[in-house]
């Protein structure tokens, strides 16, 4: 079979099962309290320099934005972040606020490639280790299980596992050569659902993306929504409960959480919006005219949605795709 | 008859969609590939049942997604799950056909779609594989969908994102990688190409109208493997043209505003 090989990047975020363990049982509670608070609030409580961070689903669909921005406007530097995105990612990199991506995808799909990725990634700005979609998905599966790796069939014989931190190993039931992922507790995971109670029970329509994952796979877990509901609701449906409430550290109220992104049901995405950001984030100019516009600029998501306007969100809502 | 005029978006989806089987399964990315299976279901393929890497399954595809997480990827679908489940779904060796595209494709069909040049300080920085290495690793056969010019098709990509053969008959297996997967097919605006049993090189299936075996050639850097008979790829039909610009892409977003 052959040696078995190991990729060359340094891993950024160390499997720790223990050191979950001890950190959930000392800094998790199961009590029913009023985790409601501001994005600024969420952010300075909940987010340290250093850090590293997952965001969920991702950039153009039910992503936490409104928290992305908190946490470029309170200027936090040194953060590490697994780059399973699209807007949210690429804002963190272009405001210069990641070292290390475990990247799995930077770009804008039908739209092309990501300039803030190819600027950060060509001028040597960040550190990046590849891995595959699945693979990131399944380190937080890692993590949500405690163990500290998952064999999978993914990334084998490949340059994406040469230039990640996973591992080949030999199964010791059957001989078969696997790829160990390393779990991936994260300090952050950031995750806009559609709603909640107060007390952070959470439920999601439609696909749940990798939520149900990095919900699990969390030591801080700052939680969005689109609305709050009663915990009667709660407690009619809880098989609808997807995040439940021990979980979560922080939950923001963020109406139009998503923008410019979709959230399906809701709204449609802002094509209007984003095709001025694709055009802006061409020059690194334009980039930063951008951030200042939208988040520097800007106290809160609350007047972040006021500038957007009640016409052009309405008829997003409009736009929505309906079931 | 006249041959109905078409652009080179439209040939690639449609040949594109004739590679899909009925009654088959198809992991779908963003782009041609959500064309694609639209037509096939539309034409020959009414029971092609497609997977999209957040979660959709088997969604009507009545408006295109312009995403493989947005709503549209489950829009009227038989489940709405997440990306572990339908990634598994593959693992189990579920799921037939799997699209990729890539900025480079080897005579293995290695792609890449990280970076050109050195990995650490990149003269282009691409994407990442997202889920292509997965879908690559783990669907039965895959179908690459590539713009045919020689900086594309290269004798060595300059970095591999997503398992072809890679280095050619029985690599994949020492690899790890499951038994029996690999590449299928590749379309491209000039032709279709496939792979040699033998050998797990590229090979010259058929020309599309009006392209020639010398063309392929020119445009293909590296050794091209050639079929006993190679055939012509019969133009998109009026039929395939109208459900694709009328009922599929009516504003144009993919196939061009005509």
């Amino acid at each position: 079979m052959g040696e078995l090989k190991s990729g060359i990047k340094e891993l950024v975020l160390k499997p720790d099962p223990d050191g979950a363990r001890a950190w959930m049982r000392e800094h998790k509670s199961m009590a029913l309290v009023d985790k409601r608070m501001t994005e600024a609030e969420a952010v300075r409580r909940f987010v340290q320099e250093g850090d590293y961070l997952a965001t969920e689903l991702y950039g153009s669909c039910r992503a936490p934005m409104s928290i992305t921005r908190e946490i470029i406007r309170q200027g936090l530097r040194n953060l590490n972040i697994a780059g399973q995105g699209v807007m949210e990612t690429e804002l963190l990199i272009a405001a210069g606020c990641i070292r290390n991506i475990d990247l799995t995808y930077q770009g804008w799909e039908v739209y092309g490639i990501s300039p803030v990725l190819r600027r950060a990634a060509e001028g040597g700005k960040v550190n990046i280790s590849e891995w595959s979609n699945a693979s990131l998905a399944w380190r937080l599966k890692a993590a949500a299980l405690g163990v500290p790796f998952i064999p999978v069939r993914s990334m084998l014989g490949t340059d994406t596992f040469k230039y990640s931190a996973a591992k080949e190993i030999t199964c010791p039931f059957t001989g078969m050569k696997l790829c160990a992922l390393p779990a991936t507790m994260v300090d952050v995971g950031i995750i806009h659902a559609h709603r909640a109670d107060k007390y952070g029970n959470c439920q999601i329509d439609g696909i749940s993306g990798f939520a149900i994952e990095l919900a699990r796979a969390s030591k801080k877990l700052l939680v969005s929504v689109e609305e709050i509901i009663d915990n009667e609701e709660i407690r009619t449906y809880p098989e609808r409960t997807v995040i439940p409430w021990f979980l979560v550290d922080a939950l923001v109220v963020a109406p139009f959480g998503s923008h410019p992104g979709e959230m399906n049901s809701y709204y449609w995405r802002d094509q209007e919006h984003l095709k001025e950001y694709l055009d802006l984030i061409k020059t690194e100019q334009g980039t930063q005219e951008y951030l200042k516009r939208t988040i520097h600029d800007l106290p809160d998501h609350e007047t972040y949605v006021q500038t957007i306007g009640k016409e052009r969100l309405a008829a997003l809502v409009e736009a929505r795709t309906m079931r | 008859m006249t041959t109905p005029q078409y652009n080179n978006q439209e040939l690639l989806i449609c040949i594109a969609a004739r590679q899909m089987s009925d009654n088959t399964s198809a992991f779908i990315g963003t782009g041609i590939p959500m064309l694609a299976a639209a037509l096939a279901k539309r034409m020959h393929a009414p029971n092609l049942v497609t997977f999209f890497e957040f979660g959709g399954v088997a969604p009507d595809l009545a408006m295109l997604p312009h995403g493989v997480g947005e709503s549209r990827t489950y829009h009227r679908a038989l489940a709405a799950l997440g990306i572990c489940d339908v990634m598994e779904t593959a693992c189990r060796g579920f799921i037939e056909y799997g699209f990729l595209g890539g900025a480079q494709i080897d005579p293995y069909g290695n792609l890449n779609s990280t970076v050109l040049g050195d990995h650490d300080l990149p003269k282009v920085r691409f994407p990442g594989s997202g889920g292509a290495n997965d879908i690559g690793s783990l669907c039965w056969r895959t179908i690459a969908i590539m713009p045919h010019d020689r900086r594309k098709f290269v004798p060595k990509v300059d970095f591999v994102t997503t398992a072809g053969y890679l280095g050619g008959p029985g690599s994949r297996e020492e690899a790890g990688l499951p038994p029996g997967t690999g590449p299928y097919r590749v379309v491209t605006n000039l032709a279709l190409l496939g792979y040699d049993e033998q050998t797990c090189r590229m090979k010259l299936l058929a020309t599309n109208p009006g392209v020639t075996v010398d063309q392929v050639v020119e445009h293909t850097g590296f050794e091209l493997l050639f079929a006993d008979e190679i055939g012509t790829n019969p133009p998109p039909t009026e039929q395939e043209l109208h459900l694709l610009r009328d009922e599929i892409d009516p504003t144009g977003l993919y196939i061009g505003k005509r």
